[in-house]
Order: C-alpha cells, then sequence, then structure tokens
C-alpha cells in the first residue's frame, strides 16, 4: 500500500472542501439578510419549546409575528405574564394582563364510575382510536377515551391518565392550549386559573342514559341552575355549565348536586 | 450531435422521469407539493441546484479524479458539492425571495439529501464517464437538465392534482399521505406510457 495514495486522496478531498468553504464564506457575506435585533431579543422570552399554542409554525415565525406587530406580546401563553411583560417592553407597547389559565378536563368518568362497553386492543392513541366504529371501550360515547393523546401532545409534563381519565396538573399547565386541539372529544378546555366550581363532564345526553352509562356524569336535572344565585350556571342540551366570571364562589351549586359531577 | 443531444434531453425528462419511472428524489414531491406556487419554486430550486451541481461534479472528475485515479472518491467529493451548492441557492433565496424560501421550510437544506441530484451526478460520471472532455460537459448537462426538468414538470403535475384533491370529499383512512401515494402511483402508471417513445 503506497502511502502517497492516501496521502493524495486527502489532499484533494480537503482542498476541495476548502475552497468550496471559502466561496461559501465570500458567497455569505455577499448574500447577507439583516435581522432586525428584536426578533433575537423576544425570541429569548419565549417558552422556546415550540409548542405551536400561539398559532405559528414555532417559537421563531412568533417571535418575527411579534416584532411585525402580527402577534400579540402575550401571544406565548407559556411565557407567562413576567415573559409577556418584558416582550412588551423591547416592543415598546402596553401589555394587557389576562388572568392566568389553566386546561381543564371535562370529564370524570373514572373506571369505577363508568360502565365499559368493550374491550380496545389497537393503537394506544385516542386521536386513532376515534376513527374506529364505538369510538371507546367506554359506553359514555362523550368521556374521556383515556390513551393518553393529551398526555404526548403536552410539551410541559402536566397531563397525566389517572383511573382512565386524563388530569391536569395545574402548577405544570401553561395553557398553551396543545391537549385542547389533541383531544379528539373536545374535552378539554382553557379556565380561568381561579375558577373554583366547573362541571366535569360533558355529555349531552338525556339524564336515563347518562345514569345508564356514568356514575358521574350530568344528568342534566338542573337543580345546581335553580340554587345559583349569582345566575352563573345554565342548562343547555342536557348539560350544565358555569360561567366562572359570574360565578362568586358560593359552593350552592356542587352541594347540592345530585351526582357530584361539580367540582 | 444535437438530434442526439435532443433525445437525450425528452429521454431524460419524460421518458426516464427521475420521479416516476426512476423513483429518486421522493421525499421533496410529497413534502412540497401542496400548492402549484411552491412546487414551481421547490422545481425551479432542484433544476438549479442539479444542472449547476452536475456541470462542477463533472468538471471536478475531469480535472481532479480521474487524472489522479482517484474515481472511486466520486460519492464524497459530489457531497461536498451538492451540499455547497444547496447553501449557495439557500442564501441566495433568503436575500432575493424571502416569501419562497419561508414556503419552502426545511425542504430547501433538504435538497442535500435528495436522491435525485447525486444520483444525476453519479450517473453522469458512470454513463459518459468515458467520453472526451467536451463532449462528456455537454452531455453531462443537457442529462441533467432534462432530468431535473422531469422533477419540476412531475412536482408541478403532482400539485395540481393535490390541489383539486382538497375539494374532493376523500375516505378518512384515505385523507393525508395515502391518497396522495395512491396518486403518486398511478401518475407513475401514466408515465409509463412513454416508455418506447426513443
Amino acid at each position: 500500500m503506497d502511502v502517497s495514495l492516501i496521502l493524495l486522496a486527502v489532499v484533494v478531498v480537503g482542498g476541495v472542501g476548502l475552497v468550496i468553504g471559502l466561496l461559501l464564506g465570500v458567497a455569505g457575506n455577499k448574500f447577507a439578510v439583516e435581522t432586525d435585533e428584536r426578533v433575537t431579543q423576544v425570541r429569548e422570552y419565549l417558552a422556546g419549546s415550540n409548542c405551536g399554542g400561539c398559532g405559528y409554525a414555532g417559537c421563531d415565525a412568533c417571535a418575527e409575528a411579534m416584532v411585525a406587530g402580527k402577534a400579540a406580546p402575550n401571544a406565548c401563553a407559556p411565557a407567562g405574564v413576567a415573559g409577556a411583560k418584558a416582550i412588551g417592553e423591547i416592543l415598546g407597547v402596553a401589555v394587557e394582563e389576562g388572568a392566568r389559565k389553566v386546561a381543564f378536563v371535562r370529564c370524570a368518568g373514572t373506571c369505577d364510575k363508568t360502565v365499559m362497553k368493550s374491550e380496545y386492543y389497537g393503537i394506544q392513541d385516542c386521536q386513532k382510536a376515534s376513527m374506529m366504529p364505538g369510538t371507546t371501550a367506554k359506553a359514555c360515547s362523550y368521556g374521556c377515551m383515556g390513551l393518553g393523546s393529551c398526555v404526548s401532545a403536552c410539551k410541559f409534563g402536566a397531563m397525566r391518565i389517572v383511573e382512565g381519565v386524563a388530569q391536569v396538573d395545574p402548577e405544570k399547565c401553561t395553557a398553551c392550549g396543545a391537549c385542547t386541539r389533541a383531544c379528539p372529544k373536545n374535552l378539554i378546555v382553557l379556565v380561568p386559573a381561579d375558577a373554583r366550581h366547573l362541571v366535569r363532564c360533558s355529555s349531552r345526553e338525556k339524564g336515563k342514559a347518562v345514569k345508564a352509562v356514568c356514575e358521574a356524569g350530568c344528568i342534566g336535572c338542573g337543580i345546581c341552575q335553580k340554587n345559583c344565585e349569582a345566575g352563573a350556571v345554565t342548562v343547555t342540551n342536557n348539560l350544565a355549565s358555569i360561567d366562572p366570571e359570574k360565578c362568586t364562589g358560593c359552593g350552592k351549586c356542587a352541594e347540592k348536586c345530585p351526582v357530584k359531577v361539580i367540582s | 450531435m444535437i438530434g442526439e443531444l435532443i433525445l437525450l434531453l425528452i429521454g431524460a425528462s419524460l421518458v426516464n422521469n427521475v420521479i416516476l419511472s426512476q423513483f429518486l428524489g421522493l421525499c421533496p414531491f410529497l413534502g412540497v407539493s401542496k400548492k402549484v406556487e411552491t412546487a414551481a419554486g421547490m422545481g425551479i430550486a432542484v433544476v438549479c441546484v442539479i444542472t449547476i451541481a452536475s456541470a462542477v461534479c463533472s468538471g471536478i472528475y475531469l480535472l481532479l479524479l480521474k487524472p489522479l485515479d482517484l474515481t472511486y472518491l466520486n460519492t464524497i467529493v459530489f457531497i461536498l458539492v451538492i451540499a455547497a451548492l444547496v447553501q449557495l441557492v439557500e442564501m441566495i433565496l433568503k436575500k432575493m425571495i424571502p416569501s419562497l424560501y419561508r414556503a419552502l421550510g426545511i425542504y430547501l437544506p433538504l435538497i442535500t439529501t435528495n436522491c435525485a441530484v447525486l444520483g444525476v451526478a453519479l450517473l453522469n460520471v458512470q454513463d459518459y464517464g468515458t467520453y472526451s472532455a467536451g463532449k462528456m460537459m455537454i452531455y453531462s448537462i443537457v442529462n441533467a437538465f432534462g432530468t431535473s426538468s422531469g422533477f419540476l414538470v412531475a412536482i408541478v403535475l403532482m400539485a395540481g392534482v393535490r390541489e383539486r384533491i382538497q375539494n374532493n370529499d376523500v375516505t378518512s383512512s384515505f385523507r393525508g399521505q395515502p391518497i396522495v401515494l395512491v396518486t403518486a402511483g398511478l401518475m407513475a402508471i401514466a408515465f409509463c406510457g412513454f416508455a418506447g417513445v426513443i
């Protein structure tokens, strides 16, 4: 084996690489694009997890949109109020302070309370399973499937499945909204973090049908509506809902609820 | 000579279409064919990269690798050239047409790994390597241009079909990539009709 052959190969490849590198360096200078330095500053205050909660392709795109004025400085929920304020200072805009929000799962049908109608064998993912006929192992077609699409969608480790129902850890939740989009049953909504009473059910079936499949389902009896002095509770389509803005936190709805579905 | 080159051009672009007959470069073909505009942008970028890359690669082969008997380094050196060219195209696009730069996204740097680019450069050397220097350069460039315009034609046609698929009610299990792959297969069968033209 002749060493000079190896050396020649090294020199040729190295030389070609060097020439190309030099040419690219020159071209890089010539075609340099001036970026707004505010974009980099804003980018540092964003969460950086590319969760997509703001509706842009990623944190970089969101930062650009913020500088261009297309996105509000508080569009990044995970950055929180402090982040939004800092971004507002960089851009010189006032930031409206919104109340902190958290995700909330509108289902309380844990394994011991709900009736199972079948056993599901297949891809352990709600979105995939929801394409199957029958869609869920639980007899309630509105309830949490418990396969954890929201868990895998959450970039912050705030979701987990307990007893077949998704649970949110309010401490870790940043209200990015990834889980609300991942849930094929649309069970997860963003609610103010200080909301005291919420309805943990989404079933729009009539009372008898709900009773037949789940002990913890809202039967739409309307007792909560009658007992609420602030007028915060309304029952539509056999399902109670509480307006957190009107709710005074008296707790009468939760107390009188016959199925204890109000938290 | 000129007649032969015209035949080569038609053969490379239609009869042996790089995507639909040779199945090279399928990643951008499926990835950026959602809109005709971006597909055309991608196609033109690929035409530039393949044509220039083939010319440069053939030049390097003739001037460096063949005289020094280093043809076993073809792949490595060609990849170097292609990667650099893609970087260059990326810089130029970022400066000149930022909207296209954003629309192409990750698929622009991924032209580097588009096997059609390396495939054409290597096939040129393999098929025309024994020709005289001038003839090899001309054949390489014409073949590269034909092949890459075949890519452009295929990706633009595909984007047109996909825009129409958007308006149709596709069965849910076929929605997204599956229907696109079925479409690609049907297009490949249609392009079989060109076989035997030359």
